[in-house]
């Protein structure tokens, strides 16, 4: 059982009473604000439409969403991946925390990845679904990492849940290119040649939002990653404290316990020494 | 006639032993049990039946998705299997005997995969002739109809083995493996679907490169099983 | 001559559960020693831990030389484990699970064959689906999977429960042979008077810990009056 460092200062394991936030986080929170304002101009108002779509066209600034939220979905899970890896190696509860509280960061993301990748597709193609690759195999990781989720939530002691989440969590990782080749591979022998793909020509200011919002999804998921990381340390710190008193709690039935053994013994003691 | 403690334990022999003797346990218990064969083979022929009431028996359809049917007819047979295949390991205290006899994990991951493999292959064998019959389909490329059943029956069966373990010793067993097992054999499904349809139309060449995605993705969990079925094992 | 088990305020978790919350127990080599204790005391989880089988998490202990905290997996082989489930597969017959679990544990196949015949199961029964048999036969069978093993350490869990009077006889029989031979004995039970008939020394398990002196002698001090019973 380890008992995680409560330093106080700086750093990532702070178990600060007043809450998940500090001094890092609330810099990096306002760097996410401003990032958002200026991307939001610059996705929105800055940068032009498709004009090779009609009245549609509008809607694909919603690619500057869909991009950043698969990325920051990818690089969630590559992190559940090495922290699991990490947990292996170390057997630190921090480890586990993260890779768990990377996990479900990644899953929103990747909602919000098939959630903005059919509207744009809508766009596109005027249906909602069209089996383009990379939403399939994204919609398959999605239900993939749910099953990491349910795991954790079926497993109750807490060093059992964290190694078989962690050796779950890299191979889960280790699916993803298998899913994605496949899935690849099979629609380009049947893509049929009315459906376009969802890459528009993106140059100049549409370049810059989407790198924007690269960084910005990137930042955003750090962000979120700190808060929830430290919300899961510190529940598993309680956790690790309530076996304390439930170590003291036990030891007190013992006692009471062995002294009511010991009355119904005492008659048997006499008869044995009779004998 | 005193039992003198075993000093003298027989020497560890190999691992490929062990995954002999937990293979052979599992055949054996199906001789006594016919799970496989008066359970999950029925299931799997009922399985196409029902497709045939969902897509209509206008034999065009049928014909024409016969490959996909096929493997999804195996899928969920494989879940049932896999489940079966696991349950008998759960009941009763068995699997902390198997954690305090001398077996190497890695050769209990390789004989609980043979045998769910060998069961698969029988089930399959039992389709193929399921999808001839019922959906006049002809069979040919039976040297790559061959070779994609075994490559896909050794990755369903040693993936099977892994999350069959992770999942044996939860109350929630039975509703958890389907979704963490199916996400991960759908490239099997894929890749065992085009490889039938090139094996019926007789193009081949296509078909080859999809057996052949299925063998490292047999070879990959093969390999995964061997390190990761200890720890899963003693964690259940 | 070393201890067979040595346990120093040695903590095992279920869960976040302290099933056992710092216990101290010596058992000398060919000792029979009863654990006597209420239900949820812990004395399962202290069988299981001297198997192998439940992590330490603190403290110290040692079953046959093997120190269960760094590593508990090498003592597996070297104990014999008799639990509340019988760990047999239900849809083969006796003889083949006496056979596999003796081949799986690199016992001989002469020795299971023997232990069929000395738990009186290689007539008419052997041949019988556990499924089939009642909860006395199941237990016989998992003794005679035990007796095959020949371990060096007995780990009995109420051995005589769901058995009749000849089974619980044979049960005392087994247990002072093995230890005749040069072996063990740890058990629990709650037949307490039969058990303390065959055993050397009582210990008491009540909330996780162990109450009692450390190397059997008869207690001192009045203070503490229970759990020596001295056998004639």
């Amino acid at each position: 059982m380890t008992t995680p460092s409560n330093d106080s200062g700086a750093g990532l394991l702070r178990l600060h009473p007043d809450g998940t936030a500090s001094r890092g986080s609330r810099i990096l929170g306002i760097v996410v604000l401003v990032g958002s304002v200026l991307f939001l101009y610059v996705a929105l108002v800055a940068s032009k439409p498709d004009e090779s779509l009609d009245a549609m066209g509008q809607l694909v600034r919603i690619m500057y969403v869909h991009v950043p939220a698969a990325i920051a979905c990818y690089l969630a899970f590559f992190v559940t991946a090495v922290a699991s890896a990490m947990y292996l190696w170390k057997r630190t509860t921090g480890w586990d925390a993260l890779a768990a509280s990377s996990a479900e960061i990644g899953v929103v993301f990747t909602a919000l990845t098939l959630l903005t990748g059919s509207i744009w597709g809508h766009t596109t193609w005027g249906t909602w679904w069209e089996w383009d690759p990379r939403l399939t195999s994204t919609a398959l990781m999605f239900v993939l990492y749910i099953g990491y989720l349910a795991l954790r939530r079926a497993i109750i002691d807490p060093v059992s849940r964290a190694k078989q989440s962690a050796i779950l969590g890299i191979i889960a990782f280790a699916n993803v290119p298998i899913v994605h080749y496949s899935v690849d591979w099979w629609r380009s022998l049947h893509q049929t040649a009315t459906v376009a793909s969802l890459d528009p020509q993106i140059d100049g200011l549409r370049l810059f939002a989407l790198f924007l919002g690269m960084i910005l999804a990137m930042l955003l998921y750090a962000w979120l990653l700190l808060h929830r990381f430290r919300l899961e340390f510190a529940s598993q710190a309680l956790e690790a404290k309530g076996l304390d008193y439930a170590l003291q709690e036990r030891r007190a039935e013992g006692r009471a316990d062995a002294a009511e053994v010991a009355a119904t013994a005492a008659p048997a003691l006499d008869a044995e020494e009779v004998r | 006639m005193p039992d003198a403690p075993a000093s003298d334990l027989l020497p560890r022999e190999s691992i490929l032993r062990d995954a002999a003797l937990v293979m052979g346990k599992d055949l054996r218990i199906e001789r006594h049990s016919k799970v496989t064969l008066g359970q999950l083979l029925p299931f799997a022929l009922l399985v196409l039946i029902l497709f045939a009431f969902a897509l209509d028996p206008d034999r065009r359809i049928l014909e024409e998705a016969t490959p996909g049917l096929f493997w999804l007819a195996v899928l969920f047979s494989m879940l049932l299997a896999i489940q079966r295949a696991f349950s008998v390991e759960t009941a009763d205290g068995v699997i902390d005997a198997l954690r305090l006899s001398d077996l190497d994990p890695a050769g209990i991951f390789l004989g609980k995969a043979a045998g769910i493999g060998l069961h698969l292959l029988v089930l399959e064998a039992a389709l193929l002739v399921g999808v001839t019959v019922l959906y006049g389909t002809t069979p040919h490329g039976w040297l790559l109809l061959a070779a994609t059943m075994l490559t896909a029956t050794a990755g369903l069966a040693a993936a099977g083995s892994l999350y069959g373990v992770l999942a044996a010793g939860l109350r929630v067993r039975d509703t958890l493996l389907p979704i963490l097992m199916l996400p991960v054999v759908a490239p099997v499904l894929i890749a065992g679907t085009e490889a039938f349809t090139a094996a019926y139309e007789q193009s081949s060449g296509e078909g080859w490169r999809w057996c052949g995605l299925l063998a490292v993705f047999a070879a990959l969990y093969v390999v995964i099983g061997i390190f990761a079925f200890e720890p899963l094992l003693e964690e259940s | 001559m070393d201890a067979v088990v040595r346990f120093r305020a040695a903590v095992c978790l279920l869960g976040r559960f302290p099933a056992l919350a710092g216990v101290d127990l010596d058992v000398a080599p060919g000792e029979i020693v009863l654990l006597q204790g209420p239900n949820g005391a812990g004395k399962t989880t202290l069988l299981r831990a001297c198997a192998g089988l439940v992590p330490v998490t603190e403290g110290e202990a040692t079953v046959l030389g093997v120190d269960l905290v760094a590593d508990r997996r090498p003592v597996r082989p070297l104990v014999g484990v008799l639990g509340h489930r019988t760990g047999l597969y239900d849809d083969l017959s006796v003889a083949e699970n006496v056979r596999f679990w003796s081949r799986a544990g690199r016992s001989r196949v002469a020795d299971a064959d023997a232990a069929l015949a000395r738990l009186g199961l290689d007539g008419r029964l052997a041949d019988v689906p556990v499924a089939m048999l009642s909860a006395g036969q199941r237990r016989r069978t998992a003794l005679a999977i035990l007796v095959a093993r020949r371990p060096r350490l007995w780990l009995l869990d109420e051995p005589h429960a769901a058995l009749d009077q000849d089974g619980r006889d044979l049960v005392d029989r087994l247990m002072t042979d093995a230890v005749g031979a040069g072996a063990t004995v740890l058990f629990a039970s709650h037949e307490l008077d039969r058990a303390r008939a065959v055993a050397h020394r009582t210990v008491t398990v009540a909330g996780g810990t162990v109450s009692g002196l450390l190397d059997g002698a008869v207690a001192a001090p009045a203070a503490e009056p229970a759990g020596e019973v001295p056998v004639a």
